[in-house]
């Protein structure tokens, strides 16, 4: 089953280098990561999607928790979200087939965005399932190249987000370590 | 007041409480060598950066305060991977410190350039490179805080050159450290908290499981009345070895691998298991599936990525252990397990024929034998740290220890080198303690360079080499799994006595049990390190042991001896 994550990271040089060596590291399997600006300046958003019968939705997010730039972690399936993906297909087209292809593009209600002799660009996004169905069907015309940008997602509802400690958190909450003074 | 970078570096170190850092110097860091002649902090020079990483972690265990490592960048830098990977595994709260190559040239393969922070980006709770003086203050005050709180760990700050030379007009930041994705650890839901209080009522057969984290927490006191109060016997994981008094009548000793006996059947025995701050390690639980399989499981941690990580729990609580305990304790009523403690005190008899101390020695010297004569003539007090192996085995199993962090020793990465640096290092922490090394002929040929450390700072550390003549703990896996093939185990030692007379210090040689006191109390009583070696019976096992993949109660034990087993 697919599980999304969202997580909330300062916007730091090296920080999704952290959150992908974690993942090799602790061999989580992960079916797509994306990474872009919040409304807030300094947080970036990752939207992270992960093979649930392999790897365990709360380990992830505990170990995505021990990254210090890491700020927040939510997982989608414990409440509504809406999410989307985006493709970009080059299909093969001649003078006999576009008039097909055109109709199947409005059925789907994807975007024709550039028009060469041989091919033509297709843009379209939606829910994962509703570009692998188009992905299906435009494949018997010939798929030239085709980039897809992995899941975005986005909780609905109108909660504040994202909803920060307003000081950092560290400084009165954070256990000091013990000193043997204590102990011996 | 104005600054240069390395300036700012040892000021906010003095800052920090630093009193004591080990390095070793190179290019890329000679600004900051050439600062350090004008701050009141003493600086120990190593023979390898591993050394140095190992010297804090030792520094950082015996005194609970962050140790401080310094190098190069380059070779210096990878040099400390070893050590890092070690504090890492263990919790162990060090700040590493390296040079870098001056910004415009990293990425380009300068001479000695080494992309650090990457190498150690998961050795490490977290590490930083800093290209601008301007991020140098808050970057070192985040790192110590980083190192010592919540669960400890190494934070390691790669300094390029031309930030260390750079000055600029510096205040000392006293304001709340912001880091808005450090988390404070939850506090434990009041709802768990009772449910916990009614397994713990429940339960006819409990037992504590008490780690590393008791002794991190500062919670040995809590622990203990705890434990008291339940009446529920405390078994300790290698690194949970001091979490309560040995001689304390409820104390069970080492569970695992080579923990003892009764240990590792009242475990699987039991109906409650009370997870105390450790992480159920692979050396502790044998095969999983056949872990307690009639126990309830409670875990204390703070670290919620422990919690079902290894062993599935009923019940977590996530926090600070003392100060969880600290919540349970007003609402725990006093139990009474007399027959179960009867019933372990009956393993622990069966199992005491079977114990080495308890055998004739024939004339020959032993190293459990060795091990307990060095608990009995230091009384139990010493600071021991061990290195990796069958010493380090029995050094757990036969020096009793009454107080936390009075053994030192790397659990998690196992590292062989690892005693002489770190106990130099925790005599640096605790001057007034004796210290003892307790090291194998072959770990402790990884490291002996330091010897030369100790004599410089002329610090005194006693150093007993349980010579075997073999990589003993690889020999053993060898004789019982490979058919005693023993494939590049034995190993030649050069004169340990010599060694220690080159370097200006004292050695003695040890071939008979009855010389073992003397020797002992010789070292004490030598000013400077001494080192002592024991020459010990070559094939001599760790018992018990569980081998991998075979379920805790299925353990090989020590054969019993023949009057024993005639009838
Ligand atoms: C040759 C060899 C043989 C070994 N054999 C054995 C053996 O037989 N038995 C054995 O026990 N070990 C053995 N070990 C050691 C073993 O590999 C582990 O290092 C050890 O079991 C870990 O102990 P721990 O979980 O208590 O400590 P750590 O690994 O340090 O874990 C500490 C735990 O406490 C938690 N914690 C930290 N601070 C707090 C706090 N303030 N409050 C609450 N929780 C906290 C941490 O999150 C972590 O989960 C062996 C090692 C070697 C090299
Ligand atoms: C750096 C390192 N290399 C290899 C090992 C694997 N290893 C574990 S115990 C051991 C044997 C140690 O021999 P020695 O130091 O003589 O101690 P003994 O077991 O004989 O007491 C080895 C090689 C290790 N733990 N660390
Ligand atoms: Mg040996």
């Amino acid at each position: 089953m697919k599980h999304t994550l969202v997580a909330l990271v300062e916007d730091k040089p090296g920080v999704l280098n952290r959150v992908a060596s974690l993942f090799r590291r602790r061999a989580f399997n992960i079916e797509s990561l994306t990474v872009g600006h919040t409304h807030t300046p300094g947080i970036s958003r990752m939207t992270i999607v992960i093979d649930s019968t392999q790897t365990n939705a709360e380990r992830v997010t505990a170990n995505l928790y021990k990254l210090i730039n890491v700020i927040q972690v939510d997982d989608l399936a414990e409440m509504p979200s809406v999410s989307r993906d985006l493709a970009i297909i080059k299909v093969s087209a001649n003078v006999a087939n576009r008039g097909e292809l055109i109709q199947l593009v409005d059925v789907f209600r994807a975007r024709i965005v550039d028009v060469g002799s041989e091919s033509l660009i297709v843009e379209i996004t939606g829910v994962e399932e509703k570009i692998d169905g188009f992905v299906d069907v435009l494949r018997p015309f010939g798929i030239i190249e085709m980039v897809r940008t992995g899941i975005v997602a986005m909780a609905r509802g109108s909660d504040p987000y994202p909803n920060l400690p307003s000081n950092g958190n560290g400084s009165v909450a954070v256990k000091e370590l013990a000193t043997l003074v204590d102990l011996v | 007041m104005k600054g240069t970078g390395a300036q700012i570096l040892w000021e906010s170190l003095v800052r920090e409480g630093v009193d004591t850092v080990f390095g070793f110097p190179g290019g890329a860091v000679l600004p900051i060598y050439d600062a350090l002649l004008e701050y009141p902090i003493h600086h120990v020079l190593v023979r390898h950066e591993q050394g140095a990483t190992h010297m804090a972690d030792g520094y950082a265990r015996a005194s609970g305060r962050v140790g401080v490592a310094l190098a190069t960048s380059g070779p210096g830098a990878t040099n400390m991977v070893t050590g890092i990977a070690t504090a890492m595994m263990d919790s162990s709260p060090i700040v590493c410190i390296t040079g870098q190559v001056s910004s415009p040239f990293i990425g380009y393969d300068a001479f000695q350039e080494t992309d650090v922070t990457g190498i150690t980006l998961p050795i490490t709770k977290h590490n930083y490179l800093v290209t601008d003086v301007k991020d140098l203050g808050r970057v070192i005050r985040e790192a110590f805080y980083i190192a010592r709180t919540g669960r400890p760990g190494p934070v390691l700050i790669d300094i390029a050159k031309d930030a260390q030379q750079a000055s600029m007009e510096w205040e000392p930041d006293v304001s709340p450290i912001q880091l808005p994705g450090y988390r404070p650890p939850q506090e434990p839901l009041s709802a768990d908290l009772e449910l916990a209080l009614n397994l713990i009522h429940a339960a006819r057969r409990p037992v504590i499981l008490a780690g590393h984290g008791v002794l991190v927490s500062g919670g040995v006191n809590q622990l203990r009345e705890f434990a008291e109060k339940t009446r529920t016997p405390v078994a300790v994981t290698l690194l949970g070895i001091g979490a309560l008094p040995a001689s304390h009548p409820l104390y069970l000793g080492m569970m695992g691998m080579h923990g003892e006996a009764w240990v590792n059947y009242a475990i699987q025995e039991a109906d409650l298991l009370l997870a105390f701050g450790m992480r159920f390690d692979d050396r502790v639980t044998g095969n999983l599936q056949d872990f307690a399989p009639e126990a309830r499981k409670i875990q204390i941690d703070i670290d919620p990525s422990e919690i079902n990580k290894n062993v599935s729990v009923d019940l977590a609580l996530i926090g600070d252990l003392a100060e969880t305990l600290d919540q349970i304790l007003p609402h725990v009523e006093a139990c009474d397990h007399g027959e179960w403690n009867e019933h372990i005190d009956e393993m622990k008899s069966e199992s005491s024929q079977r114990d080495i101390q308890n055998m004739p020695d024939y004339g020959r010297l032993y190293a459990p034998h060795v091990v307990h004569d060095l608990w009995k003539y230091t009384h139990g007090e010493s600071l021991v740290v061990t290195d990796v192996g069958q010493n380090q085995m029995w050094t757990a199993q036969y020096y009793k220890h009454e107080k936390p962090y009075h053994l030192i020793t790397s659990g998690g990465l196992g590292t062989m080198g690892f005693a002489l640096p770190a106990a130099i290092g925790a005599k640096f922490a605790r001057p007034e303690a004796q210290v003892w090394a307790v090291a194998g002929d072959g770990g402790f040929q990884m490291t002996q360079a330091e010897l030369s450390t100790a004599a410089q700072e002329g610090i005194k550390v006693n150093v007993a080499i349980l010579n075997n003549g073999y990589l003993g703990m690889v020999r053993q896996w060898q004789e019982f799994f490979y058919d005693r093939r023993y494939s590049s185990t034995p190993l030649h030692s050069p004169d340990f006595l010599k060694i220690a007379e080159a370097h200006g210090l004292t050695g003695l040689r040890v071939t008979r049990r009855d010389e073992v006191e003397s020797a002992i109390r010789q070292a004490e009583e030598t000013e400077g390190t001494v080192v002592v070696e024991f020459r010990v019976e070559a094939e001599e096992s760790v018992y018990p042991m569980v081998p991998t993949g075979a379920a805790l109660d299925a353990m090989i034990r020590r054969p019993l001896p023949s009057h024993l087993t005639i009838e």
